[in-house]
Protein backbone atom coordinates (compact mmCIF):
# COMPACT_ATOMS: atom_id res chain seq x y z
CA UNK A 1 0.00 0.00 0.00
CA UNK A 2 1.34 3.20 -0.82
CA UNK A 3 1.92 5.74 2.06
CA UNK A 4 0.85 9.02 2.22
CA UNK A 5 0.72 11.75 4.85
CA UNK A 6 -2.44 13.53 4.66
CA UNK A 7 -3.83 13.94 7.95
CA UNK A 8 -1.63 13.95 11.32
CA UNK A 9 -3.67 10.79 12.49
CA UNK A 10 -2.37 8.90 9.92
CA UNK A 11 0.43 8.59 11.75
CA UNK A 12 0.79 6.31 14.98
CA UNK A 13 3.09 7.02 17.44
CA UNK A 14 5.38 4.49 16.21
CA UNK A 15 5.70 7.18 13.24
CA UNK A 16 5.88 9.91 15.21
CA UNK A 17 8.64 8.82 17.30
CA UNK A 18 10.68 7.23 13.40
CA UNK A 19 10.39 10.98 11.93
CA UNK A 20 12.07 12.73 15.70
CA UNK A 21 15.07 10.07 15.75
CA UNK A 22 15.42 10.82 11.50
CA UNK A 23 15.35 14.25 11.74
CA UNK A 24 17.82 14.17 14.76
CA UNK A 25 19.96 12.07 12.30
CA UNK A 26 19.22 14.51 9.19
CA UNK A 27 19.85 17.72 11.41
CA UNK A 28 23.59 16.52 12.03
CA UNK A 29 23.75 15.19 8.60
CA UNK A 30 21.78 17.53 6.16
CA UNK A 31 23.37 16.73 3.09
CA UNK A 32 22.65 13.16 2.42
CA UNK A 33 21.94 12.07 -1.70
CA UNK A 34 19.12 9.34 -0.87
CA UNK A 35 16.53 10.90 -3.53
CA UNK A 36 19.74 11.20 -6.14
CA UNK A 37 17.78 10.17 -9.55
CA UNK A 38 14.33 10.54 -8.23
CA UNK A 39 11.61 13.37 -9.34
CA UNK A 40 9.57 15.59 -6.59
CA UNK A 41 6.43 17.07 -8.02
CA UNK A 42 6.14 20.19 -5.83
CA UNK A 43 2.64 21.17 -6.44
CA UNK A 44 1.47 24.98 -4.79
CA UNK A 45 -2.43 25.51 -5.95
CA UNK A 46 -2.22 28.18 -3.96
CA UNK A 47 1.61 30.02 -3.01
CA UNK A 48 2.65 29.82 0.26
CA UNK A 49 6.01 30.87 0.05
CA UNK A 50 7.68 29.37 3.50
CA UNK A 51 6.35 25.92 3.27
CA UNK A 52 7.55 25.59 -0.48
CA UNK A 53 10.52 26.85 0.26
CA UNK A 54 10.93 24.58 3.49
CA UNK A 55 10.40 21.13 1.23
CA UNK A 56 12.17 22.48 -1.80
CA UNK A 57 14.87 23.04 0.36
CA UNK A 58 14.64 19.89 1.89
CA UNK A 59 14.57 18.02 -1.62
CA UNK A 60 17.65 19.81 -2.96
CA UNK A 61 19.73 18.37 0.12
CA UNK A 62 18.37 14.74 -0.85
CA UNK A 63 19.87 15.27 -3.94
CA UNK A 64 16.18 14.93 -5.82
CA UNK A 65 14.57 17.39 -8.35
CA UNK A 66 11.66 19.15 -8.88
CA UNK A 67 9.28 19.84 -10.74
CA UNK A 68 6.02 21.64 -10.53
CA UNK A 69 4.79 25.21 -10.19
CA UNK A 70 4.01 27.63 -7.18
CA UNK A 71 0.74 28.57 -7.86
CA UNK A 72 -2.67 27.95 -9.23
CA UNK A 73 -1.91 30.87 -12.34
CA UNK A 74 0.67 29.07 -13.74
CA UNK A 75 -0.90 25.42 -13.79
CA UNK A 76 -3.73 23.88 -16.02
CA UNK A 77 -6.01 24.67 -13.33
CA UNK A 78 -6.92 27.99 -15.11
CA UNK A 79 -7.92 25.98 -18.35
CA UNK A 80 -9.93 24.29 -16.34
CA UNK A 81 -8.54 21.16 -15.69
CA UNK A 82 -9.65 19.13 -12.64
CA UNK A 83 -7.36 18.11 -9.96
CA UNK A 84 -7.80 14.42 -10.62
CA UNK A 85 -6.50 14.87 -14.03
CA UNK A 86 -3.80 16.89 -12.91
CA UNK A 87 -2.91 14.83 -9.96
CA UNK A 88 -3.11 11.57 -12.32
CA UNK A 89 -0.72 12.92 -14.96
CA UNK A 90 1.95 14.15 -12.47
CA UNK A 91 1.85 10.82 -10.03
CA UNK A 92 3.08 9.50 -13.91
CA UNK A 93 5.71 11.68 -14.32
CA UNK A 94 7.10 11.96 -10.46
CA UNK A 95 8.14 9.89 -7.30
CA UNK A 96 6.25 11.74 -5.21
CA UNK A 97 3.79 14.70 -4.63
CA UNK A 98 3.89 17.37 -2.43
CA UNK A 99 0.60 19.75 -2.08
CA UNK A 100 -0.83 22.70 -1.22
CA UNK A 101 -4.43 23.50 -1.91
CA UNK A 102 -7.30 25.50 -0.62
CA UNK A 103 -9.84 23.11 -1.15
CA UNK A 104 -10.19 21.00 2.55
CA UNK A 105 -10.14 17.36 1.48
CA UNK A 106 -7.60 17.75 -1.74
CA UNK A 107 -5.26 16.19 -0.23
CA UNK A 108 -6.87 13.36 0.52
CA UNK A 109 -8.84 12.76 -2.64
CA UNK A 110 -5.25 13.18 -4.72
CA UNK A 111 -3.92 10.50 -2.57
CA UNK A 112 -7.10 8.49 -3.52
CA UNK A 113 -6.37 9.37 -7.43
CA UNK A 114 -2.00 9.08 -7.36
CA UNK A 115 -0.03 6.07 -7.93
CA UNK A 116 2.69 7.38 -5.61
CA UNK A 117 2.67 9.09 -2.40
CA UNK A 118 1.28 12.77 -1.55
CA UNK A 119 2.54 14.75 0.99
CA UNK A 120 0.64 17.46 1.99
CA UNK A 121 1.27 20.56 2.50
CA UNK A 122 -1.96 22.14 3.82
CA UNK A 123 -5.19 21.51 2.83
CA UNK A 124 -6.94 24.94 3.37
CA UNK A 125 -8.01 25.32 7.08
CA UNK A 126 -7.76 21.29 7.39
CA UNK A 127 -4.65 19.79 7.86
CA UNK A 128 -1.11 20.38 7.76
CA UNK A 129 0.97 17.83 9.40
CA UNK A 130 4.20 18.48 8.26
CA UNK A 131 3.84 21.60 10.70
CA UNK A 132 2.59 19.74 13.40
CA UNK A 133 5.48 17.18 12.87
CA UNK A 134 7.61 20.02 13.05
CA UNK A 135 6.41 21.34 15.98
CA UNK A 136 6.58 17.69 17.43
CA UNK A 137 10.45 18.15 16.87
CA UNK A 138 10.62 21.07 18.54
CA UNK A 139 9.63 19.77 21.72
CA UNK A 140 11.15 16.92 21.55
CA UNK A 141 14.48 19.06 20.72
CA UNK A 142 14.19 21.32 23.18
CA UNK A 143 12.26 19.18 26.22
CA UNK A 144 14.18 16.27 25.79
CA UNK A 145 10.76 13.91 25.17
CA UNK A 146 7.37 14.42 24.16
CA UNK A 147 5.96 13.03 27.35
CA UNK A 148 4.46 15.16 30.65
CA UNK A 149 3.92 18.19 28.81
CA UNK A 150 2.50 21.62 29.99
CA UNK A 151 1.36 22.98 26.76
CA UNK A 152 0.02 26.46 26.65
CA UNK A 153 -2.39 27.09 23.42
CA UNK A 154 -2.48 31.09 22.94
CA UNK A 155 -4.89 33.03 20.27
CA UNK A 156 -6.95 31.54 17.67
CA UNK A 157 -7.81 28.14 18.72
CA UNK A 158 -11.15 28.31 16.85
CA UNK A 159 -9.98 28.15 13.80
CA UNK A 160 -5.94 27.40 14.42
CA UNK A 161 -5.59 24.25 12.70
CA UNK A 162 -1.64 24.01 13.66
CA UNK A 163 -3.22 24.11 17.56
CA UNK A 164 -5.68 21.36 16.52
CA UNK A 165 -3.76 19.15 15.03
CA UNK A 166 -0.74 19.11 17.70
CA UNK A 167 -3.44 18.58 20.76
CA UNK A 168 -3.87 15.57 18.30
CA UNK A 169 -0.60 14.56 18.42
CA UNK A 170 0.32 15.44 21.85
CA UNK A 171 -2.46 13.13 23.02
CA UNK A 172 -0.56 10.39 21.73
CA UNK A 173 2.01 10.93 25.02
CA UNK A 174 2.30 9.95 28.53
CA UNK A 175 0.28 12.80 30.60
CA UNK A 176 0.08 15.75 28.34
CA UNK A 177 -2.14 18.74 30.29
CA UNK A 178 -3.87 21.53 28.04
CA UNK A 179 -4.02 25.11 28.71
CA UNK A 180 -6.11 27.20 26.65
CA UNK A 181 -5.96 30.60 26.50
CA UNK A 182 -8.49 32.53 24.09
CA UNK A 183 -11.13 34.83 23.82
CA UNK A 184 -14.29 33.10 23.94
CA UNK A 185 -15.19 33.84 20.62
CA UNK A 186 -12.09 32.08 19.37
CA UNK A 187 -12.11 29.26 21.94
CA UNK A 188 -10.68 25.32 21.60
CA UNK A 189 -13.78 23.64 19.22
CA UNK A 190 -16.11 21.30 21.61
CA UNK A 191 -15.23 18.41 19.52
CA UNK A 192 -11.19 18.55 20.74
CA UNK A 193 -12.41 19.23 24.00
CA UNK A 194 -14.58 15.86 23.90
CA UNK A 195 -12.02 14.35 22.43
CA UNK A 196 -9.36 14.78 25.28
CA UNK A 197 -12.38 14.30 27.45
CA UNK A 198 -12.61 10.83 25.57
CA UNK A 199 -8.87 10.12 26.43
CA UNK A 200 -8.78 11.61 30.26
CA UNK A 201 -6.69 14.22 29.61
CA UNK A 202 -6.77 17.34 31.20
CA UNK A 203 -7.28 20.78 30.17
CA UNK A 204 -8.11 23.91 31.29
CA UNK A 205 -9.53 27.04 29.98
CA UNK A 206 -8.68 30.60 30.60
CA UNK A 207 -9.33 34.16 28.92
CA UNK A 208 -5.90 35.47 29.96
CA UNK A 209 -2.62 33.83 31.09
CA UNK A 210 0.16 36.49 32.89
CA UNK A 211 -0.71 34.51 35.92
CA UNK A 212 -0.36 30.92 34.96
CA UNK A 213 2.51 31.49 32.38
CA UNK A 214 4.74 30.11 35.28
CA UNK A 215 3.99 26.42 34.73
CA UNK A 216 4.20 26.56 31.19
CA UNK A 217 6.94 23.92 29.38
CA UNK A 218 5.93 24.78 25.93
CA UNK A 219 3.80 28.01 25.21
CA UNK A 220 2.36 28.01 21.76
CA UNK A 221 1.35 31.43 20.36
CA UNK A 222 -1.26 31.64 17.05
CA UNK A 223 -2.13 35.01 15.55
CA UNK A 224 -5.58 36.46 16.29
CA UNK A 225 -6.89 37.80 13.22
CA UNK A 226 -9.36 41.07 13.38
CA UNK A 227 -11.47 39.43 10.68
CA UNK A 228 -12.37 36.09 12.46
CA UNK A 229 -14.40 38.63 14.57
CA UNK A 230 -18.01 38.72 13.98
CA UNK A 231 -17.86 41.94 16.11
CA UNK A 232 -15.04 44.47 15.45
CA UNK A 233 -15.69 45.91 19.26
CA UNK A 234 -14.84 42.19 20.68
CA UNK A 235 -11.91 42.23 18.74
CA UNK A 236 -10.48 45.41 20.06
CA UNK A 237 -11.15 44.91 23.24
CA UNK A 238 -9.42 41.20 23.22
CA UNK A 239 -6.17 42.11 21.01
CA UNK A 240 -3.87 42.97 23.39
CA UNK A 241 -4.49 40.43 25.59
CA UNK A 242 -3.13 38.13 23.52
CA UNK A 243 0.50 39.36 23.11
CA UNK A 244 3.22 38.43 24.80
CA UNK A 245 6.14 40.92 26.32
CA UNK A 246 9.78 39.68 27.34
CA UNK A 247 7.86 41.01 30.97
CA UNK A 248 5.72 37.89 31.53
CA UNK A 249 8.45 35.85 31.40
CA UNK A 250 9.98 36.88 34.12
CA UNK A 251 9.08 33.97 36.29
CA UNK A 252 8.49 31.05 34.11
CA UNK A 253 10.19 27.33 33.53
CA UNK A 254 14.06 27.13 33.08
CA UNK A 255 12.94 24.90 30.11
CA UNK A 256 10.34 26.81 28.69
CA UNK A 257 10.40 27.60 25.21
CA UNK A 258 7.81 29.64 23.05
CA UNK A 259 6.53 28.46 19.66
CA UNK A 260 4.47 30.34 16.96
CA UNK A 261 4.15 28.61 13.60
CA UNK A 262 4.82 32.42 11.63
CA UNK A 263 4.52 34.68 10.79
CA UNK A 264 3.63 36.63 13.69
CA UNK A 265 2.04 40.21 13.49
CA UNK A 266 2.06 41.59 16.73
CA UNK A 267 1.00 39.15 19.35
CA UNK A 268 4.57 37.91 20.04
CA UNK A 269 6.38 41.43 21.05
CA UNK A 270 9.62 41.97 19.29
CA UNK A 271 11.28 42.41 22.62
CA UNK A 272 10.62 38.28 23.39
CA UNK A 273 12.80 37.98 20.24
CA UNK A 274 16.50 37.93 22.16
CA UNK A 275 15.17 36.03 24.89
CA UNK A 276 16.70 32.08 24.75
CA UNK A 277 13.50 31.33 25.39
CA UNK A 278 12.07 32.75 21.98
CA UNK A 279 12.34 29.80 20.06
CA UNK A 280 10.04 30.14 16.72
CA UNK A 281 12.88 31.14 14.65
CA UNK A 282 14.45 27.46 15.15
CA UNK A 283 11.33 26.11 14.75
CA UNK A 284 11.25 27.27 10.93
CA UNK A 285 14.29 25.47 10.47
CA UNK A 286 13.18 22.36 12.28
CA UNK A 287 11.02 22.27 10.05
CA UNK A 288 13.68 21.73 6.69
CA UNK A 289 15.12 18.95 8.70
CA UNK A 290 11.58 17.77 9.64
CA UNK A 291 10.72 17.60 5.86
CA UNK A 292 13.82 15.37 5.12
CA UNK A 293 12.97 12.86 7.89
CA UNK A 294 8.78 12.76 6.27
CA UNK A 295 9.98 12.77 3.09
CA UNK A 296 12.57 9.73 3.99
CA UNK A 297 9.58 8.11 5.79
CA UNK A 298 7.05 8.03 2.98
CA UNK A 299 9.88 6.66 0.64
CA UNK A 300 11.61 4.41 2.73
CA UNK A 301 14.61 5.27 2.36
CA UNK A 302 16.06 5.35 5.63
CA UNK B 1 -65.21 -7.05 11.22
CA UNK B 2 -64.51 -6.22 7.99
CA UNK B 3 -60.80 -6.45 6.95
CA UNK B 4 -59.13 -3.51 6.25
CA UNK B 5 -58.91 -2.00 2.80
CA UNK B 6 -55.31 -2.14 1.65
CA UNK B 7 -54.68 1.07 -0.48
CA UNK B 8 -51.56 0.05 -2.23
CA UNK B 9 -52.63 -3.89 -3.41
CA UNK B 10 -50.89 -6.80 -2.02
CA UNK B 11 -47.95 -8.35 -3.84
CA UNK B 12 -46.93 -11.88 -4.01
CA UNK B 13 -43.62 -12.08 -3.23
CA UNK B 14 -41.02 -9.14 -2.89
CA UNK B 15 -40.52 -6.56 0.00
CA UNK B 16 -42.91 -3.76 1.29
CA UNK B 17 -41.27 -0.41 2.77
CA UNK B 18 -42.90 0.91 5.47
CA UNK B 19 -43.23 4.15 7.82
CA UNK B 20 -41.34 6.27 5.23
CA UNK B 21 -42.00 10.29 5.95
CA UNK B 22 -44.00 11.17 2.98
CA UNK B 23 -41.54 13.66 2.14
CA UNK B 24 -38.84 11.59 1.89
CA UNK B 25 -40.46 8.88 -0.43
CA UNK B 26 -39.00 10.17 -3.85
CA UNK B 27 -35.37 10.19 -2.05
CA UNK B 28 -36.09 6.30 -0.85
CA UNK B 29 -37.25 5.51 -4.56
CA UNK B 30 -33.63 7.38 -5.70
CA UNK B 31 -31.26 5.57 -3.63
CA UNK B 32 -32.76 2.43 -3.54
CA UNK B 33 -32.92 2.78 -7.74
CA UNK B 34 -36.27 1.48 -8.29
CA UNK B 35 -36.72 4.50 -10.59
CA UNK B 36 -34.55 2.12 -12.84
CA UNK B 37 -35.89 -1.44 -12.02
CA UNK B 38 -37.65 -3.67 -14.06
CA UNK B 39 -39.73 -4.94 -11.29
CA UNK B 40 -43.34 -4.03 -10.68
CA UNK B 41 -42.82 -1.66 -8.28
CA UNK B 42 -45.86 0.52 -6.66
CA UNK B 43 -46.26 3.79 -4.06
CA UNK B 44 -48.12 5.65 -1.62
CA UNK B 45 -47.79 8.49 -0.24
CA UNK B 46 -49.25 11.21 2.38
CA UNK B 47 -51.27 7.87 3.92
CA UNK B 48 -52.26 8.67 7.23
CA UNK B 49 -50.09 7.27 10.43
CA UNK B 50 -50.36 7.80 13.86
CA UNK B 51 -46.72 7.55 14.26
CA UNK B 52 -45.41 10.04 10.86
CA UNK B 53 -48.64 12.10 10.50
CA UNK B 54 -48.12 11.12 6.70
CA UNK B 55 -46.27 8.34 5.58
CA UNK B 56 -45.42 6.90 2.02
CA UNK B 57 -45.25 2.99 1.23
CA UNK B 58 -43.44 0.99 -1.32
CA UNK B 59 -44.24 -2.52 -2.13
CA UNK B 60 -41.67 -3.96 -4.83
CA UNK B 61 -42.62 -7.11 -6.22
CA UNK B 62 -39.50 -10.20 -6.53
CA UNK B 63 -37.00 -8.14 -5.47
CA UNK B 64 -35.40 -8.27 -1.81
CA UNK B 65 -32.27 -6.22 -0.67
CA UNK B 66 -29.03 -6.42 1.00
CA UNK B 67 -28.96 -4.66 4.51
CA UNK B 68 -26.17 -2.62 2.95
CA UNK B 69 -28.19 -1.62 0.59
CA UNK B 70 -31.06 -0.73 2.53
CA UNK B 71 -29.05 0.52 5.28
CA UNK B 72 -28.55 3.50 3.06
CA UNK B 73 -32.54 4.91 3.84
CA UNK B 74 -31.68 5.20 7.55
CA UNK B 75 -30.52 8.60 6.93
CA UNK B 76 -33.85 9.84 5.79
CA UNK B 77 -36.50 7.27 7.18
CA UNK B 78 -35.09 6.08 10.22
CA UNK B 79 -37.86 4.44 11.25
CA UNK B 80 -38.91 2.37 8.34
CA UNK B 81 -39.87 -0.86 8.52
CA UNK B 82 -39.46 -3.88 5.99
CA UNK B 83 -41.92 -6.70 5.35
CA UNK B 84 -40.50 -9.78 2.88
CA UNK B 85 -42.93 -11.29 1.52
CA UNK B 86 -43.74 -15.16 0.35
CA UNK B 87 -46.61 -16.61 -1.08
CA UNK B 88 -48.49 -13.38 0.26
CA UNK B 89 -47.36 -13.49 3.95
CA UNK B 90 -44.89 -11.36 5.99
CA UNK B 91 -41.83 -14.05 6.37
CA UNK B 92 -39.85 -11.14 7.97
CA UNK B 93 -39.82 -8.05 9.64
CA UNK B 94 -36.80 -5.91 9.60
CA UNK B 95 -35.71 -2.49 10.28
CA UNK B 96 -33.13 -0.29 9.29
CA UNK B 97 -29.41 0.79 10.55
CA UNK B 98 -27.51 4.07 10.07
CA UNK B 99 -24.77 2.44 8.46
CA UNK B 100 -20.89 3.27 9.60
CA UNK B 101 -19.97 4.77 6.52
CA UNK B 102 -22.26 6.64 3.83
CA UNK B 103 -21.53 6.92 0.26
CA UNK B 104 -22.91 9.05 -2.11
CA UNK B 105 -26.25 10.15 -0.29
CA UNK B 106 -25.26 13.10 1.49
CA UNK B 107 -24.00 17.08 0.60
CA UNK B 108 -20.71 18.24 2.61
CA UNK B 109 -22.27 21.10 4.41
CA UNK B 110 -18.72 22.69 4.21
CA UNK B 111 -18.59 24.88 1.04
CA UNK B 112 -15.06 24.82 0.98
CA UNK B 113 -14.94 21.00 0.85
CA UNK B 114 -13.09 19.35 -2.51
CA UNK B 115 -16.33 17.55 -2.77
CA UNK B 116 -17.96 20.30 -4.02
CA UNK B 117 -15.69 20.74 -7.39
CA UNK B 118 -14.68 17.57 -8.12
CA UNK B 119 -16.72 15.20 -9.93
CA UNK B 120 -16.40 12.19 -7.14
CA UNK B 121 -18.77 10.15 -4.72
CA UNK B 122 -18.90 12.24 -0.97
CA UNK B 123 -18.25 9.86 1.92
CA UNK B 124 -18.78 10.41 5.85
CA UNK B 125 -18.60 7.87 8.48
CA UNK B 126 -20.77 7.83 11.55
CA UNK B 127 -19.21 9.46 14.90
CA UNK B 128 -21.94 8.78 16.68
CA UNK B 129 -25.82 7.38 16.05
CA UNK B 130 -27.71 9.48 18.74
CA UNK B 131 -27.33 12.23 18.66
CA UNK B 132 -26.42 11.75 15.07
CA UNK B 133 -22.75 13.05 13.90
CA UNK B 134 -21.42 12.22 11.17
CA UNK B 135 -17.86 13.53 9.66
CA UNK B 136 -17.00 14.19 5.69
CA UNK B 137 -14.34 11.72 5.15
CA UNK B 138 -12.60 14.01 2.96
CA UNK B 139 -12.49 18.03 4.96
CA UNK B 140 -12.63 16.13 7.97
CA UNK B 141 -15.21 18.60 9.22
CA UNK B 142 -17.85 16.96 11.79
CA UNK B 143 -22.04 17.43 10.97
CA UNK B 144 -24.72 16.94 13.28
CA UNK B 145 -27.91 16.11 12.54
CA UNK B 146 -29.72 19.32 11.56
CA UNK B 147 -26.69 20.31 9.35
CA UNK B 148 -27.17 16.78 7.25
CA UNK B 149 -28.72 17.46 3.92
CA UNK B 150 -29.31 15.14 1.01
CA UNK B 151 -27.71 15.79 -2.37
Amino acid sequence: MTKHLISITDYSKEDYMRIMELAADFEANPNQNLLDGKVVASMFFEPSTRTRLSFETAISRLGGRIIGFTDSSSSSVTKGETLHDTIKMVSGYADMIVMRHPLEGSARYASEVSDVPVINAGDGANQHPTQTLLDLYSIYKTQGTLDNQNIFMVGDLKYGRTVHSLLMAMSQFENPIFNFIAPKELEMPKEYKQYLDSKGIKYYEHSEFTDIISEADIVYMTRVQRERFSDPIEYEKVKNVYILRNSMLENTKENMRILHPLPRVNEIHVDVDPNPKAYYFDQALNGMYTREAIIAHTLGLK
Amino acid sequence: MTKKKLKVSAINEGTVIDQIPAKSLFKVIDILKLDQSTSQVTFGTNLESEKLGHKAIIKVADLFFEDEVVNKIALIAPHAKLNIIKDYEVVEKRTVEIPERIEGIVKCFNPKCITHTEHMPTQFTVISNEPLEIKCHYCEKHMSKDQIEML
